[in-house]
Formats: structure tokens, C-alpha cells, sequence
């Protein structure tokens, strides 16, 4: 099969079109070095199978990122047919020196200028025959984000393709990969000839609003209202949907399931109905609000805004040994923790990722936000519903802020922090929908990896042996929750709460799951039971428990691949529950002094 | 004394000013950074803005919007406009 491997800067748009080619969704975002796994496609081009392969985005072949060694290693270990060079148009006049690095290796290329919409706005011109004559390759101007000049391209890569059989050679890519030196003389030269540049170039519209946005006093308040209210917007509008389908699956199960389940074992109806159908369905009412939250977040992400944050917070996190961008590490955090750690390969500092990877664990996912969703409607009236949960933001705040100014002098670095600043771009709704596809997919793996299997086992625990009363101290749930009592005690979690937990440490949404299971019941009728077990100090305990310890396996296994470390991996795992217990306990012991 | 015979770094402008690149001291990694993003000798730039606290530096470098603490603008001379 032949191969197309896709190359580019940061921020040119690479992942979009990657996305528009292949129909799939590989995650987009306005922040450099987003794409950290090299994602692959089969693409139908000109009536073959082809693949297409989206590397990093990378400022030069001859830095020392980890992207940039991983591209590196890519050319000089695997043939290709074509490289399809993405440059940002509105960039291009330090852009070209990329291309032309390549085009020394003797790659065959097809070069694609993006952004051409943007390029026209601000008043750049670019003679694309003169320029595709003197580089001798076909040049074609696109807009990946609309799919402008995007058939023109893919021709242009058939044809390319189609002329000739030969792959490239790695080895010899390999050799000729030393330095060169004469490639910003012939860059200057081209964008003389062929590129007109107006001499105040200022996006206008970016600067107003950055004129505000990183106001010296202003950017900070700024910034953390504008997240207060895009949160308030996802729970008012992510609310009534949860409850409307909280309200539906329960009468699936009432009109539906359950006289279909008459005639059947008792076991099996309560195995289907009281484990899978209730642990299942109480994790899937979270899914509407789930999707909202990360389109919003994928909005902010693509939007540059977080790259402003970076600017705006640099100062206070080279107090804690971090940076701007650990900080924006810590928001996309709040989405998933995977995606956060991986990202922090944009660091060269072994140091600073180490430390980055230490604190991201605990801001709050997007797992743990569906537990407190479900603990504070449990608990709390409405009217304090909003405060309970930021709250619980602030806390995952200061564990992180606390964790880094501990940490920090056995992670001592001198990274620099350079970043390139996007002008703002708002995402297209065929983005919006495609992320929002992907998020529901992802859902549904773990929903059917972890999640069905959570749920079974914790059936089986709160139901076996099987001559007890279910889920009562004499099964093996409550046996391992007396087991664990020492520990749990203290800071108020009852045998009950201790199995859901114990269950989280796999992922968190198996812990609403394996609630429903426990107290076999659904919706409000599970709210209502748990409000009589326990009270709000007890919930607030589990609660803060749940923020710090270690969110999931899947962020465990994350941290010892990224860290190659497993001593580092245990040290986040210890830390994490050490932290849980300490912070829980001082909330549960205080709490309880004060007399509530 | 003329004040030009005195070096000056990037980090001791102003926002709202503008200067030339005139020299980048930077160990090889960095160095290639910053001339991947746009930092060349001869190279005009202007001081957007700076982040409070001490914080970064925000410039523009042709089409190319950085931002850049002090500790990495003092590698950085250039002579003001």
C-alpha cells in the first residue's frame, strides 16, 4: 500500500485536514504540539487504498522536541510515497524554511498552503504559480477548515503518486539529515520574490480582543469568569436533558424490562436489572452533560484562548516550578487527565514533565464531575448545588497548586517558555459535531470495557454468598468493606460508600454505577435511599476522597508509558491516596469537632 | 556617553515599543527555537504588551505573535527604534 504522511507546524491547521480527508477525528486544538500519537488513515485516492499518516506538528527538523524526534525518527525509518507539506499562509514567510528542509531530503512533495480565507483578510498575496515553478512542486492554496481547494490538492497527490512507484530510501534520508546551512538564504530569497508582506500586519480583530482578554489586571478575573460561566451554561443546559433521560431509562425499566424479566430467575432478573440495567443506565443519564462539557472545552481549546491563559498564569506557575503551559496541562485536565498527560510532551525538561504529570491527576475530570453531579443532587438543596461544586474546582486547584510547591525542588529545571501566540479562530460546527461524535464513541468503549464489568462484579460482591441479606455486612462487599475500616472510618466513608470506591480506582464512572448497584436501586429512588445512609459531612468527605485520589487505570497506565518510569507511577499512586486520606480526614475530624 | 554603545535586551523594553534584533545568545536547542518561531538577526519587533507579576513578554515578530519570559528576552539584544 502506498503511504502519505502528512507534515506541518504547529497550528497550521494539520489536524483539521487530516480530519476532513479522512472522515475520522483525530482531536484538533488551537495549542501547539496538540497531535501527540501518530495517527493513521485509509483513504481512497484515485482508486487505490492509500495510507495516510498525520504526524506532530513540528517547527524544524533539526529540534530537539520530543515531536520533533518523533518525526525524525518516522523519515528516517519509513519509506513514503509523498509527504503533503500543510503551511499556514498568514505564517508563511518563516513557515518555508520547514518545506524547504524537506524538500533538501529530496521528498517528493505536494505542498498545500492553508488558510487562504485568513491570508486574503489580512492582505497577504501569494503568486502560487511562480512560487510552485521555482520550488518545482505542485503548490495548491486550501482552507481546511471549509474544504476550499481541498479536491485540487488530492489530485495533485494522485497524480504525484501515480507518476512514480519508488518510495523513499530512510537510510539515505538519514545522512542527509545534517545540518544545512544555506536554507535561510534561499528562504529569504523566495519570500522576496514571491511573497508580499504589508509592513504593520496586525490581525484586528485578534487584537481588540486581546486588548482586553490580557488586560494586565482585567486578563486574570477575566478568565476565570469566563469559565465560571461557561460552566454555569453546561449545568443549566446539561441538567434538565440529564434528568429527562434519568426520567426515560426509568421507565424503560418499569413498562419495558421488568415484565419482560417476570418469568425469569430471580438471580438473572437481578443480576440484568438491579446490576447491569441499573449500574448502566444511572453512568449513561451523565452522557448528555458529558458531551456538552467537551464541546465546550473543545470550543475554548480551539479557540487559542488557552494559549492567552498560559500568558496570563506563567508568572504565578514559575512560582511552583511550572509554567504556562503546565497550566493549560491542568485545564484540559478537567476534560480527561489522559489526553493532559500526554500533552506534556511539548516539554523538553524531563524535570518539568515530571512535574506537570504529578499535578494533572488531580484536577477534576470530567469522570469525577459526574460523582459529585450525582452526590450533590443526592445531598445538597439546589440552591447550593453550584457553590458545593466549585468549591470542589478550587480544591482541585489548591491539591495541585500544593503538590507543585512541595514537589518542585526534586523537580528542579530551567525550561524556557517560548510560545506561539494563534489569533483567535472559532471552530466549525462540523468540528463541533465530530468531537462531539468522538466523545460519545469513547463513552461507549469504556462503557463497554469498564463498566459493564464494574458493574457485574460489584453485583456479585453485594450479593454473594447468597444465603445473606444482599448488600448487607455479611456479604464479600461488606466483608471487604469492615476489612478496610480502620482506614475508612476516620474520615466518615461506611462499607457501602468504601466498595464504590475501591471500584473507582478503575475508572470513575463506575462509581455512580456501582452505587446504583449497591443500594439496588435507581434515579431519585437511589438519591432518596442514600440521603437516609448518610449525611453531608459524610458526602463532602467521599467527595474530596474521590477529587484526589488516583482518577483512573487508565491515567496510571499513562503516567508510567510517558514517565518510563514505574518508580515515578507508584509515587503519583501513593501520593494521590496519601493526600485523599490527609485532606479527608482533617475535613471529616474538623467538620465532626465543630459539631455538624 | 551615547547610550546605543550600552547592550540592551529584550526584556528591558517596554510595551508598545520597538527594536531590531541585533544578536541572539542562546545555547543550540534554544537557539533553534527561537529561530523556527522567527528570531533573526536584523529582524524588527514590537512589545505588544507584558504580563503582570513579571510575567511574560508578548511580541510581535513579523506575522508571528510570541510570548517569551525575561529570562529567555535576556538572550535576546536588539536596538530600540
Amino acid at each position: 500500500m502506498k503511504r502519505i504522511a502528512l507534515l506541518g507546524m504547529p497550528n497550521t491547521g494539520k489536524s483539521t485536514l487530516f480530519n476532513r480527508i479522512s472522515g475520522a477525528s483525530a482531536r484538533v486544538g488551537n495549542w501547539p504540539g496538540i497531535t501527540v500519537d501518530l495517527l493513521s488513515a485509509k483513504i481512497l485516492l484515485g482508486g487505490n487504498i492509500v495510507e495516510l499518516i498525520d504526524l506532530p506538528g513540528i517547527y524544524d527538523l533539526h529540534g530537539f522536541s520530543e515531536d520533533e524526534q518523533v518525526v525524525r525518527h518516522f523519515i528516517t525509518s519509513n519509506p513514503v510515497n509523498l509527504l503533503v507539506v500543510l503551511l499556514n499562509s498568514t505564517q508563511i514567510d518563516r513557515q518555508l524554511s520547514l518545506l524547504l528542509q524537506i524538500k533538501k531530503l529530496g521528498f517528493p512533495i505536494v505542498l498545500a498552503l492553508n488558510m487562504a480565507d485568513e491570508a486574503k483578510r489580512a492582505g497577504i498575496t501569494i503568486d502560487v504559480d511562480g512560487l510552485s515553478q521555482t520550488l518545482g512542486l505542485p503548490v495548491i492554496q486550501i482552507s481546511a477548515k471549509y474544504g476550499d481547494g481541498l479536491p485540487k490538492a488530492l489530485a495533485a497527490a494522485t497524480a504525484m503518486i501515480n507518476q512514480q512507484d519508488t518510495t523513499t530510501n530512510p537510510q539515505s534520508i538519514g545522512l542527509m539529515l545534517k545540518e544545512e546551512h544555506e536554507i535561510e538564504d534561499e528562504m529569504h530569497e523566495l519570500i522576496q520574490q514571491h511573497v508580499q508582506i504589508p509592513t504593520t500586519l496586525t490581525d484586528d480583530v485578534t487584537d481588540k480582543i486581546d486588548r482586553v482578554l490580557l488586560h494586565k489586571w482585567l486578563g486574570l478575573p477575566l478568565f476565570f469568569a469566563a469559565m465560571f460561566l461557561l460552566f454555569q451554561f453546561i449545568f443549566a443546559v446539561g441538567a434538565p436533558i440529564q434528568d429527562g433521560l434519568a426520567w426515560l431509562l426509568d421507565l424503560l425499566r418499569t413498562e419495558l424490562l421488568n415484565p419482560l424479566f417476570t418469568n425469569a430467575p430471580t438471580w438473572l432478573s437481578g443480576l440484568m436489572l438491579d446490576g447491569i440495567y441499573n449500574g448502566v443506565a444511572t453512568v449513561a443519564a451523565f452522557v448528555p452533560i458529558i458531551i456538552l462539557f467537551f464541546l465546550v472545552m473543545s470550543m475554548v481549546e480551539d479557540s487559542g484562548y488557552l494559549s492567552r491563559a498560559a500568558f496570563l498564569m506563567d508568572a504565578i506557575m514559575a512560582k511552583m516550578g511550572l509554567d504556562g503551559r503546565s497550566f493549560v496541562m491542568m485545564l484540559m485536565g478537567f476534560g480527561c487527565n489522559v489526553p493532559a498527560i500526554m500533552g506534556t510532551r511539548i516539554m523538553r525538561s524531563r524535570s518539568m514533565r515530571l512535574l506537570t504529570m504529578l499535578v494533572i491527576p488531580l484536577s477534576l475530570c470530567s469522570a469525577r464531575m459526574q460523582v459529585f453531579i450525582f452526590m450533590i443532587a443526592a445531598l445538597f438543596s439546589p440552591s447550593k448545588a453550584p457553590l458545593i461544586l466549585f468549591s470542589l474546582y478550587v480544591m482541585s486547584f489548591f491539591t495541585m497548586f500544593l503538590t507543585a510547591l512541595l514537589f518542585q525542588n526534586q523537580y528542579k529545571n530551567t525550561e524556557p517558555f517560548i510560545l506561539e501566540l494563534p489569533p483567535y479562530r472559532f471552530p466549525t460546527p462540523r468540528q463541533i459535531v465530530l468531537r462531539g461524535w468522538h466523545e460519545v464513541k469513547h463513552f461507549l468503549n469504556r462503557a463497554s470495557k469498564f463498566i459493564v464489568l464494574g458493574v457485574v462484579l460489584v453485583w456479585l460482591l453485594t450479593n454473594f454468598p447468597s444465603n445473606v441479606a444482599p448488600a448487607s455486612i455479611d456479604t464479600y462487599a461488606g466483608q471487604i468493606g469492615v476489612f478496610f475500616t480502620p482506614i475508612l472510618d476516620p474520615i466518615g466513608i461506611n462499607h457501602e460508600l468504601a466498595i464504590a470506591l475501591i471500584f473507582g480506582f478503575v475508572a470513575k464512572e463506575i462509581v455512580v454505577g456501582a452505587l446504583a448497584v449497591i443500594y439496588g436501586l435507581q434515579g431519585d429512588a437511589l438519591m432518596a435511599q442514600m440521603a437516609t445512609q448518610i449525611d453531608w459531612v459524610q458526602a463532602l468527605s467521599f467527595m474530596l476522597f474521590t477529587l484526589i485520589y488516583t482518577p483512573c487505570l487508565s491515567t496510571i497506565a499513562t503516567i508510567k508509558n510517558e514517565s518510563k518510569s514505574t518508580a515515578f507511577m507508584w509515587l503519583s499512586i501513593a501520593w494521590s491516596l496519601g493526600l485523599a486520606w490527609v485532606v479527608s480526614f482533617i475535613f471529616y475530624q474538623s467538620a465532626r469537632l465543630l459539631g455538624y | 556617553m551615547h547610550p546605543s554603545i550600552y547592550m540592551q535586551f529584550l526584556s528591558q523594553l517596554k510595551a508598545g515599543q520597538r527594536a531590531v534584533i541585533s544578536a541572539i545568545e542562546a545555547e543550540d536547542s534554544l537557539f533553534h527555537r527561537l529561530t523556527a518561531l522567527g528570531f533573526r538577526v536584523g529582524k524588527p519587533l514590537s512589545i505588544m504588551r507584558r504580563a503582570s507579576f513579571n510575567g511574560p513578554i508578548h511580541v510581535r515578530l513579523g506575522t508571528t505573535d510570541v510570548i517569551l519570559r525575561a529570562t529567555e528576552a535576556d538572550r535576546i539584544q536588539i536596538n530600540a527604534i
